[in-house]
């Protein structure tokens, strides 16, 4: 059928900012979706608040709102830009349940614009559990047994009949947020009430357990002429009861005969006919009984979702894609195999490798969170592999995984009776537990009985350990034989684990392999187990004996990317790397993007003009560059727009006689030593904190000692703020150094003056060798001592005088000539009184390089990406531009998904993602940032105020304008005083140890608008720790910071004066002219 | 599984020559010995089991594409014959276990039970792109240690598939009555309707299908003449699958156009080999496809003006019908088209109860979108028994 020809315009809603369930997957669809509606002639509307993403880029849609995913500002959108149709299903949970409200709120009917891709019918049926049981059901299909419960009592009288354990569920809801298992009543009563507070709608659902049975996952695409097929088949390594966002997972699905295979695959098709999908991609997932064969369904997705990026990537199926067209009209024979070029897309991937996914989880950023995977999604990203066999991939994911592990590297230190005992709970290390306990020639019988994983999954990880004893039982010092050394390679050992087995260097081991002529060769993924040829070069590493790389004769350049996206290294990095790729291809290279996450738009194959999907470690990515070098010239390793994974690589690639594009390996070291780098602050006359190296715990006094408390503590061999802390006192620091970090002469202890209400800044640049242009000034809104990733900031800066903004663009340019940057640098400043001091120095991108796109419109991570490549700043015409409107950047926490963490702010990075709010002043800015982050700021109620003595001046001047707002003052005795005062009206609440009713009472009864809290003390934090958790739970905006509570209470002043701030496109934006750093407005709308 | 029958691989080394002079070297498992054949690739991602025991295979060595192989070993439920079947087994990685609640022997077992030469850990898709390249080749295998020169000259000796009628071969000597019902289903009650098949080289799936919609189900060898099975008073004629070149088979063809000469409005539905036949009894001509199609991926189109309707196909088959050639096979018009390479897949005569398809509505292994077609054939079958038999007495 042809494409519609009555729609004309279309929106498409995004998924909002990364969060724990949903992240870069969804730019990858929604990017893909965006693009082939284009191609397909449509003017595309996008609304998404997330400013790092690819799809928001102006040249993407026809006009972009990077504006709060919400009903009112849908209906702005709506009614400005006036669309036929709303496409909701590339854009996660949060654009279904955003159509969903919009629907029944009647705003769709209001502007006459329909749903394509998912009806609201539809997507109620797949997503409300109750209405989606019963579908199946009708159909005859096997259900768990579930009831339904509007209350605790009701609850209560269901169980009964489901017993322990028991699964709960909130109704729509997304990562499976709020789910639990309960395996007693007291687990029971505390998870239901917590779901029902959870759930959008106020209903659970009680579900028989059905934990330890096999997971799979069938990714099915159905268009409007009735045809279905099955891209994917999914089968997880982790069984029923760990998300499958957690699980490991691998695709093809291994252990299902072909008729349990096709009875799946009847069933998803009855599933879909009935849930009524009938233009788009959908999930459908199901437990298999390993015992009976008994098939149950569990859920279904009438969207496309993180399995289907997954889906897409490792078939080279683009589902989102092909999504967007089956919701325009097309039918799926009409459309055209991308790889192939020559069958149509009516058909099933058949696939001639294996696919392994591993999730990347980031605990350790939150101590006192329990790792114990659930039903809840607690991960935060992926990373995905491609072998030949399941050991080859396996072994290729663990590589990917950046987390310092090479193979089955991990022993725990434990007995056997408690590995065997760890085996039974699934958590983020459990897979290596596996291993070791094979290795201790624990059965594969009894691992498992305990961890229910598949024995075909463990009969293949007993191959590779098996593996890894023969090579440590060989000649010690010795790089085993060919025949040892092939068996390792095809089974997925990497260089490294075979050196560590051995007891030679990972160098040893390539250098003997490349003289065995022991080299991967690289395999396409081409959607047909090579039925058909393909021309299209997405290529993965394999120890087999035919090569297809078919390198090029061209000029290229390789861009690594940023591997699995974690907490301080995601999306932002990623739309980095796009760009480079982007601009080097307008430049006229063959790109080549090397990469191993699956959930971003670099591992899409149209991204670059090759890619090859492994993981970016030494190894492979030295293979990589080798094959590459058969043909043709490598102009340059592009290494600074993936974040750390690939500047970590930098100087083994230099050292492999490739060079880098940009800044050299030289410069990155010498902005990260910090012996170095102090020389050169002192010779350029720029001031920075002062600081200290100690490797004992005398020495660390010492140190702290002579630059004064407090002092910022860190380990010196981590990154990303991992174990950073500000102590305030000599003991703190004794128990800092006791408890955190032992300093030796290996791992030395980093000591920093810290800097108190000093306000920091992030400066993007690029340079050219020559000159420096400085892409974005950005104003921290957090003071220093809050990780900048987690800090809010507004570009252009309002509270600062034209000298101190002069000053730092003057610093950034010193540094980045006396560095040499070519390509990207960002620094980090902080000022105090009228001195500033420089932090920190990278000569890469940063986390800011979109944000700062989006918000002036200038492609600087393009620019900066043919600067590397060699041309200059002139040339390309780059300057500064200041815009007229003002951008406010807020991070997005996952706190809300791991009970018993604390909230507040620190050095140590926390965020997953955030969002963009626009206006004409840092007011509205700010505002519209909160109502994108889910969390509207209130324009009247009360305020609950409780600070440490050191912030009373400060918080005055907040209190001051929330009580001119009319907003009402609350307050703990001494904070009241204080107020008190100066003559502002208070009302006295309790401290949660002062007797009842108490702040967290009048928190959970709603009477609480919004927190300012503040503390300085580990006992404060202990003290007052109930009150921000309990205000994140009740979805109350809270500010840990006073710099915060300004920022919110000059946010306030403008929503009261205007209710709903008008919605700009970013093109609309960036046509007005704005400013040169001379022109520009000096202080606007300051809040401090 | 303690009942489970375990022999393990031979772990021997084993060799694949093709007559192109190309040489794979690999590990041996399932029967020991040497075979030689013609080399096909399969790339349906199930089935391992339904592929090695399909007698459509008899004769081929077949390639499978998918990597991970043995991993739900075999069960009894899962044969689709007794004995006849790939001759010999070409894969990347045979599983070290067997997981499957079905399973009962695992997979170098059932081979050497049936006497299929295995070779495993070797780059089949090197393989598969070489007969996608040069198309299916004659190829030896071994894994008891024949020499690879000796083995080069078997292949290079061995005529090509095509001119060679197999059929025969893998018939099954004396007819017999078949009652099992597919995997999981509960058959419809017999009403007494009778479909007589003619096996050259049915797979049991088939007949499943037949028995699932109640219908009494007579096999017979492929020789027997019209007068024969029309003796049997069928309500419906199925044609089977079965492997080898159908113009070889001039006593089956010459059959085949009797009894529709004989019996004008008795259904006959040929599948695969026998939509084949067919074609040819009809007058049509077939031809040998490069590498032909073996899947379970394979979209077919009903070729009605406007129609968007794909059905996802399991097909096994080197030779296909001529498109050009159905004008003169008496009215045959296309009903299905492959939108891999647009070769045709069905045919029906408008005028009579005649229906062929090329790929496989039984699918085992494969999707079940093409089972409709035993309805379709079903209600025929039951049609023409209600008319009471009218041309056949």
């Amino acid at each position: 059928m042809p494409r519609r020809d009555d729609i004309k315009r279309i929106l498409v809603l995004g998924s909002g900012p990364i969060v724990i369930g949903q992240a870069c997957e969804f730019d990858y669809s929604g990017t893909q979706a965006v693009k082939a509606l284009v191609q397909e002639g449509y003017e595309v509307v996008l609304l998404n608040s997330n400013p790092a993403t690819v799809m928001t880029d102006p040249e993407i849609a026809a006009r972009t709102y990077v504006a709060p995913l919400q009903p009112e500002v849908l209906e702005q959108v709506l009614a400005r830009e006036q669309p036929q149709a709303i496409l909701p299903t590339v854009g996660g949970q949060t654009a279904l349940n955003l159509a969903i409200a919009a629907a029944r709120q009647g705003i769709l009917a209001r502007h006459g614009v329909e749903l394509i891709g998912a009806t609201p019918e539809v997507i109620a049926r797949a997503e409300d559990r109750e209405q989606f049981k019963q579908a199946m059901i009708e159909i005859g299909l096997d259900v768990p047994r579930s009831h339904y419960c509007r209350s605790l009592s009701e609850a209560r009288a269901c169980l009964e009949d489901l017993g322990f354990p028991v699964i709960i569920r909130p109704s729509f809801t997304l990562g499976g947020s709020g789910a639990a298992v309960a395996y007693n009543r007291e687990e029971f009563e505390s998870r239901v009430q917590f779901a029902l507070d959870e759930s959008m709608d106020g209903e659970v659902l009680l579900e028989e357990s059905v934990l330890g049975w096999k997971e799979y996952e069938l990714e099915v695409m159905r268009d409007g002429a009735d045809n279905f097929v099955v891209i994917c088949s999914i089968e997880n390594l982790d069984p029923m009861g760990v998300h499958t966002g957690d699980s490991i997972t691998i695709a093809p699905a291994q252990t299902l005969t072909d008729k349990e295979y096709q009875r799946m695959r009847d069933h998803a098709a009855m599933v879909v006919r009935k849930i009524g999908v009938t233009t788009g991609g959908c999930n459908i997932q199901f437990a298999v009984d390993p015992a009976t064969g008994r098939e149950i369904v569990i859920e279904m997705n009438p969207r496309v979702s993180r399995s289907s990026a997954l889906a897409s990537k490792a078939t080279g199926f683009p589902i989102a894609k092909f999504a967007a067209k089956l919701a325009i009209g097309y039918t799926l024979d009409e459309l055209v195999n991308d790889i192939t070029r020559v069958t149509p897309a009516s058909f099933e991937p058949a696939i001639d490798y294996v696919v392994t996914k591993i999730p990347r989880f980031a605990f350790e950023k939150f101590p006192g969170a329990d790792d114990t995977l659930t039903i809840q999604m607690k991960s935060v990203g992926e990373v995905m592999a491609i072998g030949r066999t399941f050991r080859e991939s396996l072994g290729k994911a663990i590589c990917s995984m950046e987390q310092d592990t090479h193979g089955f590297d991990i022993e725990p230190d434990c007995t056997d009776d408690e590995l065997v005992a760890m085996l039974g709970r699934p958590h983020p290390r459990r897979l290596w537990h596996v291993g070791a306990a094979l290795r201790r020639g624990i059965s594969i019988a009894l691992v498992h009985e305990r961890s229910r994983i598949d024995t075909w999954f463990l009969h293949h990880i007993a191959r590779m350990i098996a593996d890894e004893a023969e090579l440590a039982g060989g000649a010690r010092g010795q790089v085993p034989p060919l025949a040892a050394l092939r068996q390792a390679k095809r089974n997925g050992l990497s260089d490294r684990r075979i050196a560590k087995l051995v007891g030679v260097s990972e160098e040893a081991v390539r250098t003997r392999r490349i003289q065995l002529k022991l080299r991967p060769v690289y395999k396409r993924i081409d959607t047909c187990a090579a039925e058909f040829d393909s021309g299209t070069p997405y290529l993965y590493s394999s120890y087999e004996d035919e090569d297809e790389a078919e390198v090029s004769g061209r000029r290229k350049v390789v861009i690594l990317g940023g591997g699995p996206n974690r907490i301080g290294q995601g999306i932002e990095f990623d739309y980095c790397c796009c760009h480079a790729a982007f601009a080097l291809r307008e430049a006229g290279y063959e790109t080549v993007m090397v990469n191993c996450n699956p959930e971003t738009v670099s591992t899409d194959y149209d991204t670059s003009d090759r890619l090859y999907f492994e993981p970016l470690t030494r190894e492979h990515v030295l293979e990589v560059l080798d094959a590459e070098a058969r043909s043709g010239t490598i102009a340059g390793v592009l290494v600074q727009f993936g974040g750390q994974t690939p500047l970590k690589l930098a100087k083994s690639i230099e050292a492999a006689g490739y060079r880098l594009l940009g800044t050299p390996a030289e410069a990155i070291d010498l902005a990260e030593d910090r012996e170095r780098f102090g020389q050169l602050l002192e010779r350029i006359g720029v001031a920075c904190p002062r600081w200290g190296v100690a490797r004992s715990s005398e020495e660390a006094f010492a140190v702290a000692q002579q630059i004064g408390y407090p002092v910022l503590v860190r380990p010196s061999y981590v990154l990303g703020g991992r174990a950073m802390e500000i102590v305030g006192s000599a003991a703190a620091l004794d128990h800092y150094m006791r408890h955190a970090v032992r300093a030796s002469p290996d791992h030395p202890v980093l000591i920093d003056e810290f800097l108190p209400h000093a306000t920091e800044f992030d400066v993007d640049a690029v340079g050219d060798g020559t000159d420096i242009v400085v892409a974005g000034i950005m104003e921290h809104i957090e003071e220093a001592g809050v990780h900048s990733g987690d800090s809010s900031c507004s570009l252009p800066p309002v509270n600062v005088p034209r000298a101190v903004l002069d000053e730092l663009r003057e610093v950034t340019r010193t540094l980045g000539r006396e560095l040499g940057v070519i390509g990207l640098m960002n620094v980090q400043f902080a000022l105090r009184g009228r001195r500033l001091y420089v932090l920190e120095v990278n000569p890469r991108g940063s986390r800011t390089v979109p944000f700062v796109c989006k918000a002036t419109g200038i492609p600087f991570a393009k620019i900066a990406a043919r600067v590397a490549a060699g041309e200059t700043l002139s040339a390309l015409g780059a300057r500064e531009l200041v815009p007229d409107h003002v951008s406010v950047k807020i991070p997005v926490f996952p706190f809300r998904k791991f009970a018993g963490v604390d909230v507040i702010l620190g050095p140590e990075m926390r965020s997953t993602g955030e969002v963009m709010g626009i206006g004409p002043d840092f007011g509205s800015a700010f505002a519209s940032a909160w109502v994108a982050e889910g969390t509207p700021l209130p324009t009247e109620g009360r305020v609950f105020l409780s600070v440490t003595d050191d912030d009373k001046d400060q918080l005055v001047l907040a209190a001051r304008k929330f009580h001119e707002l009319g907003l009402q003052l609350v307050a703990t005795r001494g904070t009241a005083a204080a107020l008190a005062a100066e003559g502002l009206p208070c009302t006295v609440m309790n401290k949660t140890t002062e007797g009842r009713p108490h702040i967290v009472d009048a928190l959970l009864n709603g009477e609480i608008a919004l927190v300012v809290n503040t503390s300085s003390t580990a006992a404060d934090r202990a003290a007052s720790f109930t009150i921000r958790r309990t205000a994140l739970v009740q979805r109350v905006p809270y500010f840990t910071t006073i710099s915060g509570a300004l920022a919110a209470g000059e946010a306030i002043a403008k929503v009261r004066a205007q209710r709903r701030p008008p919605v700009w496109s970013l093109q609309e934006l960036h046509r007005r002219p704005g400013f040169t750093p001379e022109t520009a407005p000096t202080v606007r709308d300051g809040y401090r | 599984m303690a009942e489970l029958e375990h022999r393990g691989d031979t772990s021997e080394p084993a060799v694949l020559a093709l007559a192109d002079g190309r040489i794979f070297r690999g590990t041996g498992f399932g029967a020991r010995g040497r075979v030689v054949g013609e080399v096909v690739f399969n790339t349906a991602m199930t089935g391992y089991q339904e592929i090695v025991s399909d007698p459509s295979y008899r004769g081929q060595l077949v390639c499978l594409t998918v990597p991970e192989i043995g991993n739900v070993g075999c069960n009894d439920d899962d044969l689709e014959s007794e004995r006849a079947g790939a001759e010999g087994l070409i894969v990347r990685s045979l599983s070290p276990t067997v997981s499957n609640w079905r399973a009962r022997q695992d997979l170098p077992s059932l081979l050497a039970a049936r006497g299929v030469i295995g070779i495993a850990d070797i780059d089949t898709r090197a393989l598969t792109r070489h007969l996608r390249r040069h198309g299916a080749v004659m190829g030896a295998l071994a894994n008891d240690g024949t020499p690879e020169a000796q083995l080069l000259q078997l292949a290079r000796a061995a005529g090509s598939m095509e001119g060679r009628g197999l059929a025969h071969e893998v018939s099954t000597a004396a007819p017999y009555r078949f009652e099992q019902p597919t995997w999981q289903s509960t058959p419809r009650p017999r009403d007494g309707a009778k479909v007589v098949v003619v096996d050259f080289g049915v797979k049991r799936n088939i007949l499943r299908h037949l028995v699932d919609r109640g219908l009494e189900v007579e096999v017979v060898p492929s020789r027997t003449g019209a007068d024969e099975l029309l003796a049997r008073a069928p309500d419906g004629v199925l044609l089977s699958n079965g492997p080898g070149d159908p113009a070889a088979l001039p006593d089956v063809i010459a059959n085949v156009r009797t009894l529709c000469e004989r019996a004008p409005s008795l259904p006959i539905f040929g599948i695969c080999l026998g939509h084949q036949l067919l074609a040819l009894a009809l007058g049509g001509r077939t031809y040998k496809l490069p590498f032909g199609h073996h899947g379970g991926n394979h979209p077919v189109r009903r070729e009605q003006a406007g129609s968007h309707a794909v059905e996802i196909t399991s097909q096994n088959h080197g030779f296909c019908v001529d498109a050009g050639s159905l004008g003169r096979a008496g009215g045959a018009e296309v009903t299905r088209l492959n939108l891999f390479d647009h070769t045709v897949a069905g045919v029906r005569l408008s005028t009579r109860p005649i229906l062929g398809v090329q790929y496989h509505p039984e699918a085992a292994p494969g999707p079940h979108d093409a089972s409709p077609w035993f309805d379709t054939f079903a209600a025929m079958v039951r049609e023409h028994r209600g008319r009471g038999h009218a041309d056949a007495r």
